[in-house]
């Protein structure tokens, strides 16, 4: 591979492939971006890639703009532009001429198979994120909080606020 | 802002629910998508429903799933693409680029801003441990999201659903193989199995 290639475009080819294979959303892509980003790349640690995706979680905005963090963390400002632009647009493109054509022929019962055959795909890649995430943390204390909260989120409406606070405390204090 | 909070928008009863209102303008529909954009915690998405169809009402609610459901099969992030589909079903081209850039481009500024921050200070041990912390309560709830979805796969019973499930877990998840190939030989197979079971219960 060309080392001195520009990093940028890097960014561009990488996640302009991956914007046409998230099935099931920026959630899904976490395996993927963690295995270019800390494997295949080495553009930072596997905490440093937790450390990104706690931020992206924390911040306002559509969940897949952990790859503005990512991006900047390769390439400064121009590299987080690249990075979203080219996790967006090409999906975004993409939508915009599948709903088009949907519209002309919507008797067609092959959307709806499509969209049944790939449910189960996703919530595989999302499965996927929480165990590579999960791996981030070695810690006992870590993975039974992660489990309490999940158990929490499931049964009740608790606002995901409180989960942050309750996780950036343990976190502070040493417990996690 | 707590989600449960009245509106001033929402209008006087005695108008009828159903009601849809005219398109906005571009200018507007960028606002629109900027405001939901930051408006937050807790998924972009629940903003944007209450924008779209309680609001503004420039969709019903029928509406509103029907987009929404095209945009979470088509791969890429749902709530951008629904902004662009949105947005085109509104104004054209013109609507579909001011949504889109309403929804990415202030939160990705407020995002770039927290990347030259971290990459400053993000070696304060402080800092990481906290990060940490939140790191395990953000993977709490995807677990509870990634288990709402799948309640209902394990209630039809779907073996070949479930199957799938776990083959791309165990080959993403567990070997850390490439998404690209994975998905390439999974997204073929699905479909078919899908396609035959349904013809099989149809026949």
């Amino acid at each position: 591979m060309n080392t001195n290639a520009n990093p940028v475009w890097t960014l561009v080819l990488t996640f302009g492939v991956m914007s046409l294979f998230a099935v099931g959303g920026a959630n899904a892509a976490i395996p993927e971006m963690h295995r270019i980003a800390v494997e295949v790349h080495h553009w930072m640690t596997d905490k440093q890639f937790a450390d990104l995706y706690a931020i992206s979680q924390l911040s306002p905005g559509p969940n897949v703009l952990i790859v503005t963090l990512i991006g900047y963390v390769v390439a400064g400002v121009a590299g987080a532009l690249a990075a979203t632009f080219a996790m967006c647009v090409p999906t975004a493109v993409f939508a915009y001429y599948v709903s088009r054509l949907l519209a002309r022929k919507s008797r067609s019962r092959w959307p709806a198979i499509i969209q049944r055959a790939l449910v189960p795909l996703s919530i595989g890649l999302m499965s996927a994120s929480i165990l590579v995430l999960a791996q981030t943390a070695d810690r006992l204390l870590a993975a039974l909080f992660t489990g309490a909260v999940a158990a929490a989120a499931f049964a009740t409406r608790l606002n995901p606020f409180w989960m942050f606070l309750a996780g950036g405390i343990l976190g502070f204090t040493g417990v996690i | 802002m707590p989600p449960d909070q009245p509106s001033p928008a929402i209008p006087a009863e005695g108008v009828p629910a159903a009601a849809t209102q005219p398109p906005p303008g571009v200018i507007a529909l960028f606002f629109a998508f900027a405001k939901m954009s930051l408006a937050g915690f807790g998924g972009v998405l629940y903003w944007a429903r209450r924008a779209i169809v309680e609001q503004h009402r420039w969709l019903s609610a029928d509406e509103f799933n029907e987009t929404y459901a095209l945009c979470h099969f088509l791969p890429g992030p749902n709530i951008v693409n629904l902004s662009m589909v949105f947005g085109a079903r509104l104004k054209g081209i013109a609507g579909g680029l001011a949504a889109f850039t309403g929804l990415l481009v202030p939160p990705m500024l407020i995002m770039t801003l927290l990347a030259a921050l971290y990459a400053r200070y993000g070696e304060i041990d402080a800092l990481r441990r906290i990060l940490a912390g939140v790191s395990c309560a953000a993977v709490g709830m995807l677990g509870a999201t990634v288990l709402r979805m799948m309640m209902p796969l394990l209630k039809r019973r779907e073996v070949a659903g479930v199957v799938m499930l776990l083959l791309v877990f165990l080959a993403i998840g567990v070997a850390r193989l490439p998404l690209v190939p994975v998905l390439l030989a999974a997204i073929p197979v699905s479909i078919a199995v899908t396609f035959l079971l349904q013809r099989k219960v149809s026949a």
